[in-house]
C-alpha cells in the first residue's frame, strides 16, 4: 500500500524527493526542506493522510546536516503510513507544519526543546519538557545525561499583554453566568493555576486559566513536570535494560507498554515472538487496558462528585493487580515482557482466577452503570462537555478511546493487527459526539470487549515454547547458563554488551490503553539504542485540551481533563 | 497514663501533652504530593482493600493549609522542585513528610538531567520508604513510623526537628 503511495509521490514531485527508502515494512521519503509543506499539504489533501502521528528528531553530530526530522504520517482511511524526512542543521529553520496538522504544534516544540531545531512561523516556539531556565538541548549527543540544571521558580504563562487582550475580547460578550459585561477591565480577570499539584489533574501537569468569573477566557497548559528523560536514558542503557523504563511511561498499564516495546525491538531484530508469548501478551495487554480504563473512569467520576463508583471500580483493579503480581512479582511496574518472549509463563490456576475476576468486573461495572447511566448530575456534568469533532480529533493526533468517542472506529488492533489480534473476535465501541460522556462510555464498553478477548485467548492458549530460540536476542534458559560454558558466555555477552540490534530504523506500535503507543527506534548496530522516540498517546491529546475548555467553566475543564485520561508519566516521558 | 482502679469513679490520669499526642497520632491528614507512578499506589492505599482509615489518616486533603503529613509520591524534577518547596512551606506546623518510593528518596533509577536526586534536596524528610513503587503495606508502615514519632516527640515543629533545614 505505502509503496504505491511512494510511487505516486515520486511522479508528482520528481526531483524534490531526494531519497526513498524502505525498511521493516515502513516507507520513508526524504524531501527538500523547502518543499516539506507542499508535500505534507498534498499528502493531507489528496492522499488521505489525516494524521501527523509524531515528529521525531535525531541528531547525527558527524554529518553536515546534523539534524534529521521525521514526520510520521498516518492515513486511517487508506490504512497507510509514511515517513517524511528532512535534514537541517543549526541555524537553518524548517517551515512549521502547524498550519497543516494541529498536532505539529507541540511535536515541533518538543524537537525544538530537545534538539534545538528551529521551526519558522511556529506560533509559539517555546520549551516544552525542560524548564524555562534550562540551557542547551539535552537530546543532542554532546549533552551529558547527568548534567542537571536547577530551576529557581515556575514560569508565568500569561503576561500583562495576554491579559489585556483577553479582557478586550471578553468585553460585551455575555458570559454563561454573572450577567452581561459591558466592559471588562484587565483587573477583573483572575489567573488560576490548575496544577501542577492539584487533585483533579491526576498527575503533574499544569493549566493556567484566565478567568472572568467562572468562565475560562483563555487557558494555557504546561507539561514537563515529570520529564524523566526516558529517551536519553534509553540511549544510555542496553536495549533490554530499557524495558523497566517502559513500565513507567503509562504506569496504569505497564504490561502493555512492555509488550509493545518488545514488539518494536523484535521488529528491528527481524524476529517474531512465539504464538504462546503472543497470546500471553494479548491477555496482559487487555488486562492492562481494563485496569487503565478503570482508573480513568473512577477518577473521572470522583471529579464530577460520584465518589461511590470509585470503590466499585477500584476493587476490580486491586484484584487484577494481585494476579499481575503473581505473574511478575510486582503490582505496578511489571517488567514482564522480554525482547523475544516473556520473563515467565503464566502460573497454574491463572486462567480460572482471571475468569472469576472478569466476572466480578462485570458485576462492578454494571453497578456503576446503574449509578450513572441516567444520573442527572452525571449527565449534566459530562454531556456536551469537552466535545471535539472528528476532523479536529484527527488533526490534533487523537487516537484510542478519545478518537473513537467521536464516532470513528479506528483501532490498531483491527487495522494493523499485531500479537495475532486478528484471531480474536471483538467489536470496536464508538461514541457519537466526542464529548466527555462518550469518552467514558466508550471506555466502559471497551472493557467488555477486552474481557471477550481475554476469554478467547485463555480458551485457546497455544502450547509450545514461550521464548524464541534465537539466543542472540534472548538469554538462554537457566540450566544452560549454569551448566555450560557457552550458555554462561552467551548470557554474559547479552547482559554486558546488550542485544546487537542490526543497524537501521523501525517503528513498532500498538493500541495502548489511551491510543497509539509507538516506539521509533534507530540502531547503529551496537547494544545500545542510538535513539528511541516514544509516541505517547496522550501527548497529542493533551495538546488539544485548552481548545476544548476555552469559553467554558472551570468545572467543565475538570470533567474534560479526567475523561481524556492524561497520564503524566507518558506525557512527559 | 495511669488508671486509678481504686477510686470509685474509675478515671484515667495522664498528661495533657500525652493525650494530645495520642489524639493527633490517629488523625494525621495526608497531603498527597502525587506526581508519578507511586501516586497510583497511594490511591490503592486509600481505597477499600488497604483502607488507610484503619490508621486514622483517611482524610486526604489537597490543600496544604489543612494537612499535616505530606506524602511525596513520585519523581521530583528540577521543574517541580520550587513548587514542592512552596507547597511544603504553606503547610502549617507541626508537619511531617514521607518520601514514598525510590524516586522521592533518591531519584531512583533516574539519574539524569531533569531529575532531582531526592526530595530532601529541597525539603526535610522524616521517613523514607523503599520500593519502586512501595506496596501499600509499606506506605502504611511508614505511616505508623510517623505515628510513633508523633507519640514520642510530640508536637515539635519541623523547624526544630530538622535544624538548619527550614528558614524561619
Ligand atoms: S519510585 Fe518507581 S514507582 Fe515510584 S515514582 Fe519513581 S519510578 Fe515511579
Amino acid at each position: 500500500m505505502s509503496q504505491k503511495l511512494v510511487d505516486k509521490l515520486q511522479q508528482e514531485f520528481g526531483a524534490d524527493i531526494l531519497a526513498v527508502s524502505s525498511q521493516h515494512g515502513d516507507e520513508t521519503i526524504t524531501v527538500d526542506k523547502d518543499k516539506l509543506l507542499v508535500v505534507l499539504n498534498h499528502l493531507r489533501d489528496h492522499e488521505g493522510c489525516e494524521q501527523l502521528s509524531d515528529v521525531v528528531g535525531v541528531h547525527y553530530p558527524d554529518r553536515d546536516q546534523e539534524f534529521e526530522v521525521n514526520y510520521l504520517l498516518r492515513s486511517w482511511q487508506n490504512n497507510v503510513r509514511l515517513r517524511v524526512r528532512v535534514h537541517t542543521t543549526e541555524g537553518e529553520a524548517i517551515d512549521s507544519a502547524t498550519g497543516i496538522y494541529k498536532s505539529a504544534d507541540w511535536a515541533e516544540r518538543e524537537v525544538y526543546d530537545l534538539f534545538g531545531v528551529d521551526f519558522a512561523d511556529h506560533p509559539d516556539l517555546r520549551r516544552i519538557l525542560c524548564h524555562h531556565e534550562f540551557e542547551g538541548h539535552p537530546l543532542r549527543k554532546d549533552y551529558p545525561i547527568e548534567q542537571g540544571q536547577e530551576c529557581s521558580r515556575p514560569e508565568h504563562l500569561f503576561n500583562d499583554e495576554d491579559i489585556a487582550r483577553a479582557a478586550r475580547r471578553a468585553s460585551g460578550i455575555k458570559p454563561e453566568v454573572g450577567g452581561a459585561h459591558d466592559e471588562v477591565h484587565p483587573s477583573d480577570l483572575l489567573t488560576v493555576n490548575l496544577g501542577p499539584s492539584h487533585p483533579a489533574t491526576h498527575g503533574a501537569l499544569r493549566v493556567e486559566c484566565l478567568l472572568d468569573g467562572e468562565n475560562i477566557l483563555e487557558a494555557k497548559s504546561e507539561i514537563g513536570y515529570i520529564h524523566r528523560c526516558f529517551e536519553k536514558e534509553a540511549e544510555d542503557h542496553t536495549w533490554a535494560q530499557v524495558m523497566p523504563y517502559t513500565d513507567r511511561l503509562n504506569y496504569c498499564s505497564a504490561m502493555a507498554n512492555n509488550a509493545i516495546y518488545a514488539l518494536a525491538v523484535e521488529k528491528m531484530c527481524g524476529v517474531e515472538a512465539t504464538p504462546r508469548a503472543n497470546a500471553i501478551r494479548v491477555i496482559v495487554s487487555e488486562l492492562s487496558r481494563i485496569i487503565d480504563h478503570l482508573v480513568c473512569v473512577c477518577a473521572n467520576l470522583v471529579d464530577v462528585g460520584a465518589l461511590t463508583n470509585y470503590w466499585y471500580l477500584y476493587n476490580t483493579r486491586e484484584s487484577i493487580y494481585q494476579s499481575l503480581e503473581g505473574l511478575c512479582g510486582s503490582r505496578l511496574t511489571t517488567n514482564y515482557a522480554r525482547i523475544g518472549g516473556m520473563s515467565h509463563d503464566l502460573y497454574d490456576g491463572f486462567a480460572d482466577e482471571i475468569r472469576t475476576k472478569l466476572d466480578e468486573m462485570v458485576v462492578g461495572n454494571n453497578e456503576v452503570m446503574k449509578l450513572i447511566a441516567r444520573n442527572r448530575i452525571f449527565l449534566d456534568r459530562t454531556v456536551g462537555v469537552g466535545a471535539i469533532s472528528q476532523e479536529d480529533a484527527l488533526s490534533w493526533g487523537f487516537t484510542g478511546p478519545c478518537l473513537r468517542a467521536t464516532g470513528l472506529a479506528h483501532d490498531l488492533r483491527k487495522s494493523a493487527p499485531y500479537f495475532g489480534y486478528e484471531q480474536y473476535e471483538f467489536e470496536i465501541p464508538t461514541g457519537t459526539d466526542g464529548d466527555s460522556h462518550d469518552r467514558i462510555m466508550v471506555r466502559m464498553a471497551e472493557m467488555v470487549q477486552s474481557r471477550a478477548i481475554i476469554l478467547q485467548a485463555l480458551d485457546n492458549l497455544p502450547d509450545g515454547p514461550l521464548n524464541i530460540e534465537d539466543h542472540s536476542v534472548i538469554i538462554p534458559p537457566k540450566e544452560k547458563v549454569y551448566n555450560t560454558i557457552e550458555g554462561a558466555m552467551n548470557q554474559f555477552k547479552l547482559v554486558y554488551e546488550g542485544i546487537q540490534v542490526p543497524a537501521g530504523e523501525g517503528y513498532g506500535f500498538g493500541e495502548g490503553a489511551n491510543g497509539e503507543l509507538g516506539f521509533f527506534c534507530v540502531s547503529d548496530g551496537t547494544g545500545h539504542a542510538y535513539r528511541i522516540k516514544v509516541r505517547p498517546p496522550c501527548f497529542p491529546i493533551f495538546s488539544a485540551f485548552t481548545t476544548l475548555v476555552q469559553g467554558r467553566m472551570i468545572p467543565d475543564a475538570i470533567a474534560t481533563l479526567g475523561s481524556l485520561n492524561i497520564i503524566a508519566g507518558e506525557l512527559d516521558r | 497514663m495511669a488508671v486509678d482502679l481504686e477510686s470509685p469513679s474509675n478515671y484515667l490520669t495522664t498528661r495533657l501533652r500525652q493525650a494530645v499526642n495520642w489524639g493527633r497520632k490517629y488523625s494525621l491528614w495526608p497531603l498527597p504530593f502525587g506526581v508519578a507512578c507511586c501516586a497510583i499506589e497511594f490511591m490503592s492505599t486509600v481505597s477499600s482493600y488497604n483502607d488507610i482509615s484503619r490508621f486514622g489518616a483517611e482524610l486526604v486533603r489537597f490543600s496544604p493549609r489543612q494537612s499535616d503529613m505530606m506524602i511525596i509520591a513520585g519523581t521530583i524534577s528540577y521543574k517541580q522542585a520550587p513548587i514542592l518547596k512552596t507547597i511544603y512551606e504553606q503547610m502549617a506546623e507541626p508537619k511531617w513528610v514521607i518520601a514514598m518510593g525510590a524516586c522521592a528518596s533518591s531519584g531512583g533509577f533516574y539519574n539524569n538531567y531533569s531529575t532531582l536526586q531526592g526530595a530532601d534536596h529541597v525539603i526535610p524528610v522524616d521517613v523514607y520508604v523503599a520500593g519502586c513503587p512501595p506496596t501499600p503495606e509499606n506506605l502504611l508502615f511508614a505511616l505508623t513510623q510517623i505515628q510513633e514519632k508523633v507519640e514520642k516527640e510530640g508536637l515539635v515543629p519541623a523547624a526544630e526537628r530538622h535544624p538548619g533545614r527550614i528558614e524561619a
